[in-house]
């Protein structure tokens, strides 16, 4: 453990509401290495509380990069520097003595800022809404070893399912497209034999629904899966097109 | 004095819960639609009831503080799910677990809740397998299991290292698919603040809209309450930033009793503490163990980095002092022993920490196997303390992590204020003093699919709740006291931060109230924590506005209600003179330091009713054992 502290110059983005027009406001920081990045926004935070002023809003919660609450753009980069990390995992040990870092919201259409550094991400429960799920009630279920599951299928479903839902991939995208996320879903039940009922009827309906949000389409530049803080493949992305153009194909509801 | 009945059916134990649904009062399929539940909390046990419950045909509405119900701290469980199913033809049973359970928890839970737990266990697994929840499976394309801690069986169902994700998924989509269907109507950033009471019955709840800071109430027939444990009274905690005791303790000043307050527990494998200014603490999950060896150094001050001290230098502490469970005792027993061992000197360099070895099943079983059950608790543990666990031990060390304690239910999960029920970490029901590994994961998932939705319907059916309006005079009286709360919190004005006080708890706690407790530091605890309570209604500075997203609004709430619980954490412990499970009475070991139960005096749920802020009542329910013998717990 080191015990020198790092000076930082901080630029970071206030926003009163989604109306206001925001602004960076600077702030001088003398943070240990060992801290985490969000640690050090607690710290001033606490500073600010001192002396009455308002202090930044922005969530977190689990701070183990799992529970999908917190993302800040940091540098330009969703989730910071470090790949495969959620902000709440980012340490100030990979940043250098006299630094300046710019601390962003998520940007994107469909997510408006609610105040500061939070925004609402709410159109990702829609979409999930509409189609994300196995429908099976409580109850009357086979065996969990009735329908054995081949082992790589089993952990290329898991990867897909491991998405934190923290929209990184929304803010790294240049055409805020949700494609990433939504497809790790459908990929993890379009997977397994338990996904199969409702494969087709759940592509459509996910995607209307995302496309309704106004989330951007896919043009193939991959930064949502450089971005993403659990390393979702964009091979669901390919999936979910080839899910989606047989969903037409064999839909029922015909579009004149 | 509250009457404690505990509503456990009569017969023998593996028909009591068969036979208890059987005679439960049915709610007929078309009235189901003109009952409104209010569930508050979408973890495991609040998401798997809306759902269940939206599934039977009820109206249900639930509730989270956060911007979406996948949110909630049950995503953060690592390890996996106990589930009696014997796949692995070693031994298990459900009575099997059901005994591993009680003896796990020291013998200070209800024997019929636990076997009802264990019964379900198994309907757990098959309805997420269901659900599409990717579980590991071997090569033959079956569910793979592992071990954990307090059990010789292999169990334990996961997915990865994120098992509670892949479960609180499960649950979030099965209550997504009822919000798309109309039963569910979820409201997200909605912060419960209090039940409201009519009659002597929970008729509906006031909560902050956290966006617009506006106080709404919401009346139905039954209320339940799934909104997690307390460990963040101790400031540092694996709990999430935002867990909270407040649902919990607001019902409790309206009349829930608090049971076991003082049963918490502190988990052996998480990372140290890096400095002042640290937020949480970090878990790495118990399924380490399996693999991990535990030591110190037979030196006291050894400063040598790990890797320099000789292989007969080395103490593999929790194998030397017990062999049958080795590495894998349970959790209680092993904090305790790795606060032994710093205690005496031989912390990890000179930290209060101790090493978690991987070395020797590197070499037995290869770093690829290693990695493949292990890699991204390996990556997590290098990213935050920038060593590598391939190369380096890992340093751990105990933290507050889950409590076993929470508002007093009978065996149907209501509490002791008649249509308000509790599920989850939030009640008191299954784990004693003591809970073992993924089992919390079972408990929260039990309650929701395969409890609530039944005893519910009972209590729906039998005793005909009336639906009350928010326009009734308790609304708008609860309603005021809110408001009139939160002016009080914006008007101190004071001069430290809500942080600086819930730190400063949390010292108290951890000090005091934490791993190894006595009679002279718990009444100091008491004394300092009223001391501090005082201190921060006059001295807090809560910034902002109350019509506006707050959240240092929020985080006051809060820290207010901690330094209430704070107390009677602190006072059960006092009161319970004896050591079990989590609570360890330093008055109370074996020669051996080994805990030391009084059967005689305390074989009873201590169940706390509020008089006043800094006065309760003890009210107890005695616990009888029918079917296992009370024994002094040994993992030797």
């Amino acid at each position: 453990m080191s015990h020198q502290k790092l000076n930082l110059t901080l630029k970071v983005w206030r926003q009163i509401n989604a109306e206001s027009r925001g602004t960076f406001e600077e702030y001088k920081v003398a943070v240990s290495p060992d801290s985490s990045f969000l640690e050090m926004l607690d710290d001033i935070n606490n500073e600010l509380e001192r002396k009455n002023l308002e202090p930044i809003t922005f969530e977190s919660d689990c701070r183990e990069g799992i529970c999908g609450t917190c993302g800040l753009v940091i540098n330009g980069q969703p989730h910071g520097p470090i790949p495969r990390i959620a902000t709440c995992q980012l340490h100030m040990r990979n940043f250098k003595e006299g630094d300046t870092i710019y601390i962003e919201p998520f940007r994107a259409k469909a997510f408006p800022i609610i105040k500061d550094l939070m925004v609402d991400r709410s159109a990702m429960d829609r979409i999930m809404e509409a189609g994300g799920f196995i429908s099976v009630n409580t109850g009357s279920v086979p065996d969990g070893n009735a329908i054995p599951i081949p082992k790589d299928i089993a952990s290329e479903s898991m990867d897909a399912a491991s998405c934190i839902g923290c929209g990184a991939c929304v803010a790294a995208c240049k055409n805020a497209s949700a494609m990433l996320f939504v497809s790790a879903k459908v990929s993890q039940f379009a997977l397994l034999p338990q996904g199969q009922p409702e494969r087709y009827r759940r592509v459509e309906s996910m995607v209307k629904v995302m496309d309704e949000y106004g989330f951007g389409s896919c043009s193939n530049t991959y930064a949502c899966e450089a971005e993403c803080p659990k390393g979702i493949s964009i091979k669901n992305i390919a999936r979910m097109n080839r899910d989606y153009f047989m969903a037409k194909l064999k839909t029922e509801n015909l579009e004149a | 004095m509250i009457k404690l009945d505990s509503k456990v059916p009569e017969g023998k134990l593996e028909e009591k819960w068969t036979n208890h649904k059987f005679n439960m009062k049915l709610v007929n399929p078309a009235n189901k639609r003109k009952y409104d539940i209010i569930v508050v909390g979408t973890g495991l046990a609040g998401a798997s009831a809306a759902a269940s419950l939206g599934e039977l045909g009820y109206n249900v509405k639930a509730f989270t503080f956060h911007d979406s119900a996948r949110r909630a701290h049950s995503i953060a469980a690592q390890g996996g799910i106990n589930a009696a199913k014997n796949y692995q033809n070693d031994g298990d049973s459900v009575y099997r677990l059901f005994y591993d359970t009680v003896k796990g928890g020291d013998f200070r839970s209800r024997e019929a809740n636990v076997y009802r737990l264990a019964e379900v266990s198994n309907n757990i697994i098959d309805q997420c397998v269901a659900q599409g929840v990717p579980f590991a499976r071997d090569y033959g394309g079956l569910l793979d299991n592992r071990s954990f801690g307090g059990a010789l069986v292999s169990r334990t169902f996961y997915a990865k290292g994120q098992t509670g994700q892949q479960l609180l998924l499960g649950a979030y989509t099965a209550m997504n698919r009822q919000v798309n269907l109309g039963t569910v109507k979820l409201y997200t950033r909605r912060e419960m603040l209090d039940v409201v009471v009519v009659d002597g019955i929970a008729k509906g709840i006031v909560v902050r809209n956290m966006l617009t800071g506006e106080i709404e109430k919401y009346s139905a027939h039954a209320v339940i309450l799934a909104t997690g444990g307390y460990a963040n009274t101790y400031f540092l905690s694996t709990s999430a930033m935002n867990c909270n005791v407040t649902a919990i303790w607001r019902a409790h000043k309206k009349g829930a009793a608090f049971a076991n307050p003082c049963f918490t527990q502190i988990h052996p494998t998480c990372l140290p503490v890096h400095g002042e200014n640290q937020s949480k603490l970090t878990l790495m999950s118990e399924s380490l163990r399996n693999d991990g060896r535990i030591w110190v150094s037979k030196i006291k001050n050894d400063m040598r980095k790990p890797n320099d001290i000789p292989e007969e230098e080395r103490d593999y502490f929790l194998e030397r002092k017990y062999p049958t469970y080795g590495n894998l005792s349970p959790r209680d027993i092993s904090s305790r022993a790795a606060k032994e061992a710093y205690d005496d000197g031989r912390g990890a360099q000179g930290q209060e920490a101790v090493y978690l070895d991987f070395q020797e099943a590197i070499n037995r079983l290869g770093k690829k196997v290693i990695e493949e059950r292990y890699g991204n608790l390996f990556e997590i543990y290098q990213t935050i303390t920038g060593d590598n666990p391939y190369e380096v031990p890992m340093k751990i060390y105990p933290a507050p992590h889950y409590t076993m304690g929470g508002l007093w239910v009978d065996y149907n999960l209501m509490s002791t204020i008649p249509g308000l029920f509790v599920a989850g970490e939030a009640n008191f029901s299954d784990h004693g003093a003591n809970r073992l590994g993924a089992s919390a994961l079972m408990q929260g998932l039990a309650d929701g699919y395969f409890i609530i939705p039944y005893t519910i319907g009972n209590y729906l059916a039998g005793d005909k709740p009336i639906l009350v309006q928010t326009d009734h005079p308790e609304f708008n009286k609860v309603q005021k006291e809110i408001e009139d709360f939160i002016s009080k919190l914006l008007s101190i004005k004071g001069k430290k931060t809500v942080d600086d006080f819930h730190k400063q708890l949390g010292r108290i706690m951890w000090n005091k109230v934490g791993m190894g407790r006595n009679e002279k530091g718990l009444k100091e605890a008491i004394e300092e924590i009223r001391q501090l309570r005082k201190e921060f209604w006059k001295d807090v500075n809560v910034v902002g506005v109350s019509n506006d997203v707050n959240q240092c609004l929020e985080r006051a709430g809060r820290v207010a209600d901690y330094l209430e619980l704070g107390e009677l954490m602190a006072l059960d412990a006092l009161n319970r003179n004896e050591s079990c499970g989590g609570h360890f009475r330093e008055e109370y070991q074996t020669p051996e330091g080994e805990a030391l139960r009084n059967d005689e005096e305390y074989t009873f749920v201590s169940a706390w009713e509020f008089k006043d802020v800094g006065k309760w009542e003890l009210n107890k329910e005695p616990l009888e054992f029918e079917s296992i013998k009370l024994a002094t717990r040994s993992y030797k």
